[in-house]
């Protein structure tokens, strides 16, 4: 394959990047998708609309968070300078704010009146309710019973925040039938609904729009960086479920050649016992359609979706951003993967060294760093996407150590 | 438009021969088992179906209500595959030479089974028509074209929401017939009221000359004979799913009698039909 000249100007006007991505979707959202697509070209052309997205960053979500230098993690790997970008100290706990902010100033914009999403480990689903309650409008977050069961707090959080959340019982009851469920209520509701997709993934222009939200990341850590170090950081690390953390993180490094990049995928009990026990698409799965794009899938001979297996319910989606497909295809992000032990081990570490409890997600992304870190120089720059903080997730840890809570 | 030859076309042209609107019936193939499934595909036509819609079970109809979903699901843990679809087609082309099949379902299986593999296969199989919900004229290319080529016609769906600006995009590569969905929603919710639906048709009208079939939310043999007096055809797919539903017993498997019902059911529907426009 070609290299291209720039990696950052994806998706065309049909939204592909490469051969993924598009619109695969029902005629009747069709014309609504459209839509979405003209008021976010529009919107962006609009300063006024960039302007409120950052005051509410910075007031509401309180950004910019810290770069920081993760000090006892780095002496302790003994090889790599690590850096964590702290996404984890937003409003919510998570990057996946940064979105919401966004998409519900568009859906304002749009002169929609009614907010669905769909969420996995709930992060995104606690996010949009808090956006939703900040400006007054109704929520219905679709998750899967068996997330509902092993995220109780973020179900509780939705809640109190306004928002009704409603158990998806078809499929696995997880996020690919969450995200069924909420096609499904936005094709019936599509005069007032506007469907605040959580990921970098769905029918263009989802894929290509969460992005440029999340890529707020990525455009911090250069400019602190740059004062922290006076240079750009050598590698980017980053977990990948959907993947709207790590392409927030890596798109405005993508045409700057000396950083590496890595994605961290799901690899649940081990990628080499099947696509059942594995959540990672790109590491285990091969091209296919679902949800609206063209992307790597979880999928058997027959091309039926498998529902994948993590620790974190959070990544356990069977497809994944289809601009990550492309990065993965053209070489310019390397894919790799975590299993369940190494991240709960990466967990526990990132806990008793740094003082920091991790979202499992994001400890995919640090057991990476367990890995490669020692092998590197001193003088190595890594950043790792603390993507989002674990105090959902300890209820889910303590089961699988063993303690009763 | 291009001067069609297929078992479509032409089982519209006897229809407006016989002065009638046709009942396009909708199963989902190895829905509840194989066996069952065949019995009430081969049994369709005597029963008084024109047209037959056969589903291609998928893990994730996203476009679809829950009796479509759970018939997907009986289908897919019967072990049923895209293969043993285009073999019960098969077997029926071999008794009925002139019924036509309609594959209704989503994109990925065709897509993992190779889009030209599987319209070489359909075509030798003996399928007419493909419905592929989510393939809008946007993805034409995917399958669309190379389906025409194929000689297979490719139905769109036209929605409430297809406005007058767009339906030239939505019928521009559409063959066989337009299928008009009567409601924003998923299969087998709301039923649409007759004089929107009326309206819509005529709309259609007036873009296209290929028949208009209307869909989604006809549940009964009045249902129908309302849809046949503004329509060229009537499809009923949750209705008959939901008769399949209930002719299973607790433990999965089909209650003798099953298919019989379900003929008995789509005699009905096909009665409410053909007294419509008589």
């Amino acid at each position: 394959m070609t290299r291209p000249n720039t990696f950052r100007s994806g998706p065309d006007e049909r939204g592909h990047f490469g051969i993924y991505g598009g619109r695969f979707v029902a005629e009747t959202l069709m014309p609504l998708i459209l839509e979405v697509e003209k008021a976010y070209k529009a919107a962006k052309a609009d300063p006024a609309f960039e302007g409120e997205i950052r005051q509410h960053l910075k007031q509401y979500v309180g950004r910019p968070n810290p770069l920081y230098y993760a000090e006892r993690l780095t002496e302790k790997l003994g090889g790599a300078k690590i850096y964590f970008k702290r996404e984890e100290l937003n409003h919510t706990g998570a990057h996946k704010i940064n979105n919401c902010i966004g998409q519900i100033l568009l859906a304002r914009r749009m002169g929609k009146t009614r907010i669905i999403a769909e969420t996995g480990a709930g992060q995104h689903g606690v996010a949009t309710a808090t956006v939703c309650a900040l400006f007054d409008m109704p929520c219905v977050i679709y998750m899967g019973e068996t997330d509902i069961a092993r995220q109780q707090p973020n179900v509780f959080r939705m809640k109190l925040l306004g928002a009704e959340v409603v158990p998806v019982t078809s499929g696995a009851r997880t996020l690919k039938d969450a995200m069924n469920e909420a096609l499904r209520d936005w094709v019936t509701n599509v005069a007032d609904t506007y469907y605040l997709i959580g990921t970098a993934a769905g029918p263009h222009p989802y894929p290509a729009m969460v992005r440029d939200f999340q890529s707020v990341i990525g455009d911090e850590v250069r400019v602190q960086m740059q004062e922290l170090e006076g240079r750009l950081p050598d590698s980017l690390v980053a977990c990948v479920g959907g993947g709207s953390n790590a392409i927030g993180l890596f798109h405005p490094f993508l045409d700057d050649p000396s950083v590496a990049m890595i994605a961290v995928e799901a690899a649940g009990h081990g990628i080499e016992k099947g696509p059942l026990e594995h959540a990672a698409s790109i590491t285990g799965g091969r091209p296919g359609v679902l949800h609206g794009n063209r992307t790597y899938l979880l999928q058997d001979e027959d091309g039926q979706i498998i529902e994948g297996h993590s620790i974190s319910a959070g990544l356990d989606y069977p497809g994944v951003g289809p601009e990550h497909a492309w990065l993965n295809d053209v070489g310019r992000v390397e894919y790799v993967s975590a299993t369940d032990q190494e991240t709960l081990d990466a967990f526990q570490l990132c806990a008793r060294t740094e003082g920091i409890i991790p979202a499992l997600e994001s400890a995919h992304a640090l057991a990476e760093i367990v890995k490669r870190a020692p092998k590197l120089p001193k003088d190595h720059l890594m950043v790792l996407c603390l993507s989002g903080r674990g105090d959902k997730d300890i209820f889910s840890v303590a089961q699988h150590l063993g303690v009763k809570l | 438009m291009n001067h069609d030859t297929g078992r479509i076309a032409h089982r519209f042209a006897k229809l407006r021969a016989e002065g009638r609107a046709g009942l396009v019936t909708f199963i989902t193939a190895g829905d509840p088992d194989l066996e069952t499934c065949r019995t009430i595909l081969d049994g369709l036509p005597d029963a008084g179906a024109d047209l037959i819609e056969l589903g291609l079970p998928f893990s994730d109809p996203m476009a679809d209500g829950p009796a479509i979903q759970a018939a997907s699901l009986r289908a897919l843990n019967g072990g049923m595959t895209t293969r043993k679809v285009l073999d019960l087609v098969r077997g029926f082309r071999a008794k009925d030479g002139a019924t036509p099949i309609i594959l209704m379902g989503y994109y990925n299986p065709i897509h993992a089974y190779g889009v030209n593999h599987f319209l070489a296969d359909a075509v030798e199989a003996g399928v007419d028509g493909l419905i592929i919900v989510d393939l809008p004229p946007e993805e034409d290319e995917e399958l669309c074209i190379p389906a025409l080529k194929a000689g297979v016609n490719f139905i769109r769906l036209a929605t409430p929401t297809t406005d007058d600006q767009r339906l030239p995009v939505v019928l521009q590569n559409t063959s066989g017939f337009v299928y008009y969905v009567s409601i924003a929603g998923i299969t087998g919710t709301a039923s649409a009221d007759n004089t929107a639906v009326g309206a819509a048709v005529g709309r259609l009208k007036r873009h296209t000359d290929l028949p208009v079939a209307v869909g989604f939310g006809i549940k009964t043999p009045d249902q129908a004979a309302n849809i046949a007096r503004i329509a060229d055809a009537a499809v009923v797919g949750s209705a008959i799913v939901t008769r399949i539903a209930d002719g299973i017993d607790a433990e999965g498997k089909a209650r003798p009698g099953l298919a019989e019902d379900v003929l008995g059911f789509v005699r009905e529907l096909s009665a409410g039909v053909r007294k419509a426009r008589i």
